[in-house]
């Protein structure tokens, strides 16, 4: 799991010449490792909390299959964000999105396609989503945080005018049926294997393509980005594309978990994408992140959620409990690296 | 008169004299005495065209089933009087927007005025302005902090939902020794939430065999209910009943039991949505009830704001004048009734 992602950076954070010294570059590898393992280390923690308060129910396959289903639809959507962040943006639409395209994809007109229907719309409206907030950013010359709290406003009031605030229950079959145990591959639940398969694509694009090296690039110092030949704004377009269709991705697996579409779909996953990201060692204002570090955030989220449920502990204590978590994994991280 | 006599015997004298003369007003059977009127001659409000009203009526935006349910009801009620003209206002969740548009309404002097608040306590100073302007407010649902903000409330009752599961399920376990019970509520953020519990906790009181064993928050969606589902699910392998407390996220609900292919326990609803009446009345699945929190409530909201314009009682009391809160009761729904209450389901 070596992360070469980071480009080397010195401390007033432009980037550094791409022939820097070898050694630069041994040492933030060894740091974005030690930000990985101090994560599995939480995880580690919440395991063992688990295991003890609750042995039976939480060391348990189903219990994996249920921990992994639930972590897999605001999975998808925070690979998508931490492109994003990492680029220098941000995208708060990202709910809003989900919201839309589940809805679209849930109409009785869209059911009546039936399956292939239903997925071409959700991801058709989650990347049409994207390009628009790419285009508004990108060209537009518009603050990711303003455009994307537009398109936030008006992708929620969009999907409360196509359900009229009704719930659209899906009844194709085909579609339930893949979030029935029937369908589990291996034991796999196939809304696993996608979030598994968008997070290997995920490293890949960032790690192993220039697409990846670039987006580093704008994000660490667009101005360096642009003199060294990228052409930032195309590439901002792109990232935004990318968000929407990770949103989209995502609402077709909501779909088939939920089994409906409705308004209130993807209520704030922009937050627990974002807060994801942000522990998972992402960088707010771009240039640094690792898709590892976020889809182990989102798992330790949704570790936390389960261990609480399982304990019969209320969503006030829930809530509380994750403030300080969140704080606690940073400080951790932080303080881990700065060590090493 | 001496002392004694004094304060306590007045009250006990008049006690006793309104107690003849309610005692006197129910053996009364003859028609012609001279001091019935109230009950005969107060002229009720009933299906018959009467003097022209114009209802203002606000609420907030239909952003789920329940709401939009209700913005249905009084609207169809209000077509099914001719003397009746309903003033819609867009539905807005922004206080600020709700109490401009109610600010309109009240300048063009609509006779009554129907009021579903977002935010009650938010609200209460223009409903005080309506009524100051002599326009008799029906308050909705969501209570105003005072009650000089409005002339009659009308709404559900959320701690009676509880009791009402609560008995419901209690009755169906009542033979069986430790029963384990889970809850699945709304979101903890507010007080119907709180009410919903307290009610439903008060009920299993009765039964001493009865033990609810866990309870998690779900916040109304469809997401939420099956994601908080699965893991009460997961982290009950047995139990007897569940409560849900409502509908839109018991859909989610359903889902993840089906997820988890588990039959071994009874599902009691709430709020009532066509969904759920439906799967009550096919009896396929876990759900065999839902507690109403009917949205005919807006209904009868124009129904009394029609009443206080035509200046007359409600059918059925005794009363002059309408009451001045009415709180709708949250029957219990199950296969035996479902047929009555279907044409109420909300999507």
């Amino acid at each position: 799991m070596t992360q070469h992602v980071s480009p080397p950076r010195d401390g007033t954070g432009k980037a550094a010449p791409v022939d820097g010294p070898p050694p630069a570059w041994r040492t933030l590898t060894a740091r974005a490792d030690v930000r990985t393992l101090s994560l599995l280390g939480v995880l580690a923690v919440l395991v063992l909390i688990g295991g003890i308060t609750q042995p039976d129910a939480f060391l348990d396959t189903r219990n994996l299959q249920l921990v992994l289903t639930q972590a897999s639809v605001i999975g998808v959507v925070t690979v998508g964000v931490t492109f994003v962040i990492m680029s220098g943006g941000i995208d708060l639409s990202v709910g809003a999105i989900v919201a839309l395209s589940s809805v679209w994809a849930t109409t009785v007109a869209t059911q009546e396609y039936g399956f292939l229907g239903i997925l071409f719309t959700a991801v058709v409206v989650g990347v049409g989503c994207g390009l628009v907030n790419g285009v508004l950013i990108a060209y537009g010359a518009m603050v990711p945080f303003i455009a994307t709290l537009a398109m936030l406003a008006s992708a929620r009031g969009l999907a409360l005018q196509i359900t009229d605030g009704q719930t659209q229950v899906v009844t194709v079959s085909s579609v339930l049926d893949l979030g029935e145990r029937d369908s589990y591959v291996l034991g796999i639940p196939p809304l696993v294997l996608v979030f598994a398969a968008v997070t290997v694509i995920g490293w890949l694009v960032l790690n192993r393509t220039t697409f990846g090296r670039r987006t580093v690039a704008v994000g660490g110092n667009p101005e360096a980005a642009r003199l060294a030949g990228i052409d930032v704004r195309r590439q901002r377009l792109y990232l935004y594309l990318l968000s929407g269709l990770c949103c989209g991705i995502a609402a077709f697996l909501l779909i088939v978990l939920a089994g409906s579409g409705q308004n209130t779909n993807g209520n704030l996953y922009e937050l627990d994408a974002i807060a994801a990201a942000i522990i998972g060692g992402t960088l707010l204002s771009g240039g640094r992140g690792t898709i590892v570090g976020s889809v182990l955030g989102v798992l330790i989220f949704t570790t936390i959620t389960n261990i609480f449920a399982l304990n019969n502990l209320q969503s006030d204590v829930q809530q509380i409990a994750k403030g300080a978590i969140i704080v606690a994994a940073v400080l951790v991280q932080r303080r881990t690296a700065s060590t090493h | 008169m001496t002392k004694l006599t004094s304060r306590r015997g007045m009250l006990f004298g008049a006690a006793a004299v309104s107690a003849g003369a309610v005692l006197a007003g129910c053996t009364s059977n003859d028609p012609d005495s001279g001091d019935d009127k109230a009950a005969d001659t107060q002229p009720a409000a009933d299906d018959k065209p009467g003097k022209q009203v114009t209802i203002g009526y606000a609420g907030p935006q239909a952003d789920h089933g329940w709401l939009n349910a209700i913005n249905d009801n009084a609207k169809k009620r209000a077509e099914k009087y001719s003397d009746v003209t309903l003033e819609v206002t867009e539905g807005s969740n922004d206080t600020a927007q709700q109490i401009g548009q109610i600010e309109t309404l009240i300048n063009k002097k609509v006779d009554v005025l129907v009021i579903l608040p977002a935010d009650g306590k938010a609200l209460t100073q223009v409903g005080l302005k309506a009524m100051n302007a002599g326009i008799p407010v029906v308050n909705l649902d969501r209570v105003f902090n005072s009650p000089q903000a409005y002339r009659c409330w009308v709404g559900g009752d959320n701690y009676r939902m509880g009791l009402n599961a609560g008995h419901y399920i209690g009755e169906r376990l009542k033979d069986k020794s430790g029963a384990r019970v889970i809850e699945l509520s709304g979101p903890d953020n507010l007080e119907l939430t709180q009410e919903r519990t307290k009610g439903f906790d008060d009920a299993l009181k009765n039964y001493s065999n009865i033990k609810k064993v866990a309870r998690q928050a779900a916040d109304f969606t469809v997401e939420s209910g099956q994601s908080k589902m699965a893991q009460l699910l997961q982290a009950q392998s047995q139990f007897d009943a569940l409560w849900n407390h409502d509908d839109d996220q018991g859909v989610g609900a359903l889902r993840a039991i089906e997820q988890a292919g588990r039959d071994d326990f009874v599902m009691v609803g709430g709020a009532g949505a066509l969904s759920a009446f439906q799967a009550i009345k096919a009896d396929s699945g876990v759900l065999k009830a839902t507690v109403l929190y009917p949205p005919t409530m807006a209904a009868s909201a124009i129904d009394l704001a029609r009443a206080l314009g035509q200046g007359k009682g409600v059918g059925g009391l005794a009363e002059y004048e309408i009451p001045s809160s009415v709180t709708c009761y949250s029957a219990v729904v199950d296969k035996d009734n479902v047929d009555q209450y279907m044409s109420t389901g909300f999507k």
